[in-house]
């Protein structure tokens, strides 16, 4: 995955493509506003980690003007304000997700893998398969070995999600944020007791699990066999 | 400034000084016009007297010639009064008449004429103002027929006077009045001022004299009173989080730092080393949730997030959120119940009120848990919540049969920080309950908490839209799905 870090901060964006160079990735990096738009329109990004506050060309104003060029690389924004009006505004300048400073970079992670999977065709497709579970997004049934499996209209839409974005890591913010449409701290570990219901449904009777948990970062449902 | 010409600058005081000039002016103008009336009219009715008198006398000559005049004039002399005659041969002598001499003036002229002639008085001889006309008789004799006017000039004199008099009274009252009010208002003023320096030197404790009368000043003073009693509340709560943050941030900041400190020391090796970093990550997401709350909680009071509110369903938000914290809620052993029949519709922001109902059902579910209190009597370890219509508000009602909240600490937890000492062993920050308070009153609603006989029954009222209720009525047959675990 290539990756545009568009930060005024010398050790965070150090930080970040350290970081991004472990995991595989390939990161570029822009000081400010101007360099950063410059960088995206000549260039082939999956995706732009833009922060917001940034010298020359405000980080909001960047996107706008990708946006207008018709220029549709997903952007994460980085932000030290957090609040419901903050957020509204930065999807609104064209931006695909929003992630408050400070942040576990697991977090910033599974998000930008997230948004670069967005970009592909499997998103829209109507059926998805990990292994041998399968769910139909039409007929809403979720099949595990031909067995039907009985969910919730919530569960259905949890493991809807996990799969759409499957062998990716998925946090607990993502999920409440696109399972649940909140965007704010639960306090308690409701999102865990919720998977692991929903493990038990599609786990439990069969050898082979295909929900994991990800340590100090989320879930993700994969099939271990390949 | 000396205190004169502050006095003298005062509204109040000009105002009087105005008024003062315009009123004399006004009593000047009608004076003059009383005295200037009064004056034609007893002229006129000289005029008119004396003419009729020269007329009758006119005519006693045309009928008797000057004998019958002269005898007349004598018989008339002699009554006492303000009458005067004089008849003069063609020399100017007296013939007949109560004027001893005349002026050269009066002896030459012809027609109505002022003058000044002398009569006899107990100490000698006085000097009178007299008004005449002079009537010419053939054969060069002259008929002189006036009156004295001195009491009239007299009469003059005295309403010059009066008026002067009154005048000067109205100025010495008006500008004493003025000067009188003027002090008064500004005493009061220079104690507001007094008690604003004391305020703006840091007591925010002063307030603005008010001496119950419900004048002008005394409502301005009453409203800035109240002002000043929220500025001051806002202080306190201001001083109270910044003293919370010391404690509540610096104390786990400087566990943090212990820690790393204590990895750093001793030669542990790295597995050691990585457990220190987990915790320190551990501890210092601890530290950004606190911060997000406060930071959210400063912001709502400060009124953010009003602008992005939507005309939702109450009572379906409730069951979502309900629906999130229902497992949890089953692992720990409780009911979670929620009871929502009909749709109730406010204006609210939805992350907001979302949050806020979380943070009640999360409260319940961890402070409500069976064991904490009163597991003996039958009533099953539940938490409920549910919607319900109250007048013009909407009120979202979480229930436990938790230990409850002391009545006397129940104002006192809804403050940033605060938590009873048998929350102590759950993980949390506090702020739950001040974050839902916020909220509430970003919304225009209250929170509230009473005793649920037993456990902790909490009431977050908002108001409801009105026409939406109508709406909402319409189709509530629609059943509200039940969530039930346990």
């Amino acid at each position: 995955m290539r990756v545009l870090v568009i930060e005024d901060d010398q050790e965070t964006a150090s930080f970040l493509r350290r970081a991004l160079k472990e995991q595989g990735h390939v990161a570029e990096y822009a000081a400010d506003g101007q360099m950063g738009l410059e960088l995206a329109r000549t260039n082939a990004y999956d995706v732009l980690i833009v922060d917001r506050m940034l010298p020359k060309c405000d980080g909001l104003a960047v996107i706008r003007a990708l946006r207008a060029e018709e220029i549709r690389i997903p952007a994460l924004i980085l932000s030290a304000l957090g609040e419901v009006d903050d957020r509204v505004k930065g999807l609104r300048a064209g931006g695909d997700d929003y992630l408050t400073k400070p942040y576990a970079f697991s977090e910033l992670l599974a998000r930008i893998e997230a948004l670069a999977r967005r970009a592909s065709p499997e998103e829209g497709s109507t059926r998805f398969v990990v292994g041998d579970l399968v769910l139909d997004r039409l007929s809403h049934k979720v099949t595990r070995a031909g067995e039907p499996i009985m969910l919730q209209p919530r569960e259905f839409r949890l493991l809807e999600y996990l799969m759409k974005h499957a062998g990716q890591v998925v946090t607990r913010t993502m999920l409440l944020e696109n399972v649940w449409d909140y965007h704010f701290d639960p306090q308690t570990n409701v999102i865990d007791v919720h998977v692991s219901r929903l493990r038990s449904k599609i786990d439990r009777n069969f050898e082979m699990p295909l929900l994991h948990t990800v340590r100090g970062a989320g879930y993700t449902i994969r099939d271990s066999a390949h | 400034m000396t205190a004169l010409t502050k006095l003298f600058r005062t509204t109040t005081f000009r105002l009087s000084l105005t008024y003062l000039a315009l009123f004399g002016a006004a009593a000047v103008v009608a004076m003059f016009y009383i005295y200037w009336n009064t004056t034609v009219l007893l002229t006129r009715q000289l005029h008119d007297t004396i003419d009729a008198e020269l007329k009758g006398l006119a005519e006693q000559y045309t009928a008797g010639g000057l004998t019958r005049l002269v005898s007349t004039v004598a018989d008339r002399s002699q009554t006492p009064g303000n009458s005067l005659y004089y008849v003069a041969d063609p020399d100017g002598h007296r013939i007949a008449g109560n004027l001893s001499t005349i002026s050269p003036e009066l002896s030459s002229s012809l027609g109505p004429v002022e003058f000044v002639y002398s009569r006899p008085a107990p100490g000698g001889v006085e000097t009178r103002l007299a008004f005449a006309n002079v009537f010419r008789l053939p054969g060069g004799y002259r008929l002189i027929v006036g009156r004295d006017i001195e009491d009239r000039r007299e009469l003059a004199r005295l309403i010059r006077s009066a008026m002067l008099w009154g005048l000067g009274v109205m100025a010495l009252f008006g500008i004493g009045g003025g000067y009188w009010v003027s002090r008064k208002l500004l005493a009061r003023i220079d104690a507001v001022a007094a008690t604003t320096r004391t305020i703006m030197e840091g007591d925010l404790s002063g307030r603005l004299p008010v001496n119950g009368s419900g004048d002008e000043l005394d409502r301005l003073s009453g409203s800035l009173n109240l002002m000043l009693a929220r500025i001051e509340q806002l202080m306190a709560g201001l001083r109270e989080v910044s003293d919370n943050i010391a404690h509540d941030l610096k104390t786990p900041l400087n566990r943090l730092r212990n820690r790393v400190e204590a990895a750093l020391r001793e030669p542990y090796g790295e597995p050691a080393y990585r457990e220190a970093l987990e915790r320190t990550i551990e501890e210092a997401d601890g530290l950004i949730k606190t911060f997000n709350a406060l930071l959210s909680i400063a912001r709502l009071e400060a009124g953010a997030g009003g602008d992005h509110k939507e005309t939702l369903d109450v009572a379906a938000l409730v069951r979502d959120v309900a629906e999130l914290y229902e497992p949890v809620s089953e692992e720990r052993g409780l009911m979670l119940r929620a009871d929502t029949v009909e749709p109730i519709f406010t204006r609210a922001n939805r992350q907001l009120l979302g949050q806020a109902i979380a943070n009640l059902i999360d409260n319940a579910i961890k402070y409500g848990a069976p064991g904490s209190a009163q597991a003996s009597d039958a009533t099953k370890p539940e938490v409920s919540v549910t919607t319900v219509v109250k007048g013009s508000m909407a009120a979202i009602v979480v229930t436990d049969r938790g230990p409850g909240v002391p009545a006397s600490e129940r104002e006192r937890v809804l403050d940033r920080f605060v938590r009873l000492e048998a929350s102590r062993s759950e993980p949390g920050s506090g702020l739950g309950l001040s974050l839902v308070a916020a909220v509430a009153r970003l919304h225009g609603g209250t929170l509230r908490l009473e005793d649920n006989q037993p456990g902790l029954r909490v009431v977050l009222s908002l108001p409801a839209e009105s026409n939406a209720l109508v709406n909402g009525a319409a189709h509530q047959a629609a059943p509200a799905p039940e969530i039930r675990s346990a």
